[in-house]
């Protein structure tokens, strides 16, 4: 399935939500099989991935960390590609070195990932600093971490650095509560991680992550600035991990009130009621989707399953250029 | 004795340490969501959970060792201990000596490594010999229950900083632990099984494979002894050089790359201190010189095997006598054994 992944109408950001939603399950069923260890699904912060990416030309970048999927999908990455490298096929797009979690995609333009908490952080200042350096160049470059990754020293260096060398650089912080198996109230003393991209003079905004209107409007809003004025923007979509670190995860640790609080502001259900409610969105238009973005995961699986595991002269390949 | 596994034996020399001496505590990222047994017991000041910080959870520990309390911290996987590095190496293991030693650094960090998990190079590197390298330092790598359980003990005990590297293939691995107290000295090899034509030497996982090329060979009329280091340093140096002496060949086998690793080292001294004994090269199986892939069969092939291992022996005891083309060089990984 080709999608639209620069169309920013409501409905088909619906659809790539929905996109996220059935590969995640996939990948955690086969996970529960016990052949995808590991993985870190984005189930519950869709809406954070789609609104910012739609909000994005095909000329900026963006660099991602261990729960990347979203974001690779809602770039327009080809579902089977991704399932074939969380399952170590030659198919993969990093040929089954990475497997699930340092994914990127040169050309999608999802440069540089690590799983290194807080990596991309470190990376995104050289990757926005070369397009300082081409004249003319309007480029913006995103980078996706978590609320974890602002406890890491290397977020507050980078944030520094892109101020004062006023660097393109939109730094989006999913806040989905959980850092790993620590709620983020045992490990930080605000509320948002934007006082401290504040702090650092960099202008900071929190939205709700779970709407992807106001996601994508508010992305829209900073890439808009970015472009303009050549500084770094900070952007915190708070959000909510509903399954669990990685799979599997029993998540016995969470709270269920909170844990149910959240699901009942699940992204994908917010936007189709309110298109229902407007009449945009009938139930036989959400079962075409559903049908749609369910039969190309399970081609997807299919792709990936079917494909080879690499060459074992691969194991040597590609350390040095 | 019992039959515990290797995560069981861990979770038992922590709580046993923490109620022997008030000072130790434990912390990290998720240390008491998942050693909540030790928060009930020991209280929440002494086991807690940390932001996600490498850097401050490493210093913390070396402020808190130089000044009365013995801090064991969790860094989870060994590649996440880049971002600690100054901290251990050039806090930990030099500030004694650079104050003329007025401090001590009695801390231990704990870090998983190894091939079985497929989740790539940066979870999975196995980084001990730059710790080995790095002065003031001790490290330390079991491969069995018993020898997790007795080492943590010792290492919580010792006054320096020790790195207590963990192969995760062998969290749930099962093995006799003698009932009772259990410490395994710092610094002393197990000889696993005695042998007369050939040594093999490593530790971790791979003392597995040796034990069983080991028994490949004894089918085959080739006595193998196969030596556990379990401690990187100190390096049990009279246990290696005696079974180098004694079987005249021998294979060290590791899954770190092979430039400059331990088994570089073992050579070395071998070759320095037994040449006469020497019947042949020394061999070493390493993992290559790349990073760990996620994929499956790569990262098994990345890991030196069981028939590898008994086939380098094999080349060791034909080469004498046959008195024929010297045995082939260390190897890394499959695609050069291959080669
Ligand atoms: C440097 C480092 N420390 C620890 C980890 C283990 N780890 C992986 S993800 C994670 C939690 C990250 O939390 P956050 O940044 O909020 O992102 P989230 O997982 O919630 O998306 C942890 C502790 C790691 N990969 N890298």
């Amino acid at each position: 399935m080709r999608q639209a992944e620069h169309d920013p109408s409501p409905l088909a950001m619906l659809e790539t939500m929905m996109l996220i939603r059935a590969y995640e399950e996939a990948v955690a069923g086969i996970a529960a099989g016990g052949t995808a260890p590991g993985t870190c699904t984005s189930v519950g912060q869709e809406a954070a991935a789609v609104g910012v990416l739609r909000a994005l030309a095909r000329r900026d970048q963006i660099l991602t960390n261990h729960r990347s999927a979203g974001h690779l999908l809602a770039r327009g990455a080809d579902p089977g590609r991704l399932i074939a490298e969380v399952l170590g096929k030659r198919t993969g797009y990093c040929k089954g070195k990475s497997g699930s979690l340092h994914i990127s995609a040169a050309e999608l333009g999802v440069v540089l990932t690590s799983t290194i908490v807080g990596g991309e952080l470190s990376l995104a200042t050289g990757v926005a600093l070369s397009r300082t350096m081409k004249p003319g160049d309007d480029g913006v470059v995103a980078t996706f971490f978590g609320d974890g990754a602002a406890c890491e020293g290397v977020f507050h260096e980078s944030l520094n650095l892109a101020a004062m060398w006023s660097l393109p650089i939109l730094y989006v912080c999913e806040n989905n509560q959980w850092q790993a198996f620590v709620h983020r109230r045992e490990t930080m003393p605000v509320e948002h991680v934007r006082t401290w991209a504040a702090a650092h003079g960099i202008e900071a905004h929190t939205v709700d992550g779970n709407d992807v209107e106001v996601v994508h409007a508010a992305a829209s809003a900073a890439v808009a600035r970015i472009r303009a004025t050549r500084k770094p923007v900070f952007l915190e979509a708070l959000t909510y991990r509903t399954r669990g670190h990685y799979e599997p995860d029993d998540q016995a640790y969470v709270d269920p009130a909170e844990l149910a609080a959240w699901r009942a502001r699940d992204p994908i259900e917010l936007l189709a009621q309110r298109l229902r409610a407007d009449g945009r969105l009938d139930d036989a238009g959400f079962a075409r989707i559903s049908l749609r973005t369910h039969a190309a995961i399970d081609e997807a699986v299919a792709f990936a399953k079917a494909s080879p595991f690499p060459e074992l002269s691969e194991l040597v390949t590609d350390v040095y250029a | 004795m019992s039959v515990i596994t290797v995560n069981e034996a861990i979770s038992q020399a922590l709580a046993e340490e923490m109620r022997r001496d008030p000072a130790v505590l434990m912390f990290g990222e998720g240390v008491a969501t998942k050693r909540a047994n030790l928060v009930a017991e020991f209280g929440a000041a002494r086991v807690r959970n940390t932001p996600l910080a490498e850097g401050i959870i490493a210093g913390t520990a070396v402020g808190a060792a130089a000044t009365g309390l013995r801090p064991i911290v969790d860094l989870l996987f060994a590649p996440f201990l880049c971002f600690a590095m100054d901290e251990i190496v050039n806090s930990a293991g030099k500030l004694r000596y650079l104050s003329g030693g007025q401090f001590k650094f009695p801390m231990v960090v704990m870090a998983m490594s190894g091939a079985g998990w497929t989740v790539g190079a940066q979870h999975n590197h196995n980084l001990e010999a730059w710790f080995v390298h790095s002065p003031g330092l001790k490290v330390v790598m079991p491969s069995s229950a018993a020898d997790f359980k007795g080492l943590l003990k010792a290492a919580i005990r010792d006054d320096n900083p020790v790195l207590f590297f963990m192969d995760l293939a062998l969290g749930y691995q099962a093995g006799e632990v003698p009932a009772g107290e259990v410490l395994v000295p710092l610094g002393r090899a197990a000889t696993l099984r005695e042998g007369r034509d050939v040594s093999l030497i490593s530790y971790a996982k791979t003392v597995h494979h040796c034990v069983a090329a080991a028994e490949t060979l004894a089918a085959r009329g080739i006595s193998a002894e196969v030596i556990d280091l379990r401690s990187l340093k100190p390096l049990d140096e009279a246990a290696i050089l005696a079974s180098a002496r004694k079987t005249g060949r021998v294979v060290v086998v590791h899954e770190a790359s092979r430039l400059c690793g331990v088994g570089a080292e073992i050579a070395a001294f071998v070759g320095e201190h037994a040449f006469g004994a020497l019947k042949a090269p020394v061999r070493r199986l390493t993992g290559p010189d790349a990073p760990a892939p996620a994929s499956w069969p790569l990262e098994q092939a990345f890991v030196p095997q069981a028939d590898a291992i008994a086939a380098a022996a094999l080349e060791l005891v034909a080469a004498r006598r046959s008195a024929g083309p010297s045995p082939r060089p260390s190897t890394e990984g499959a695609v050069s054994m291959q080669a």
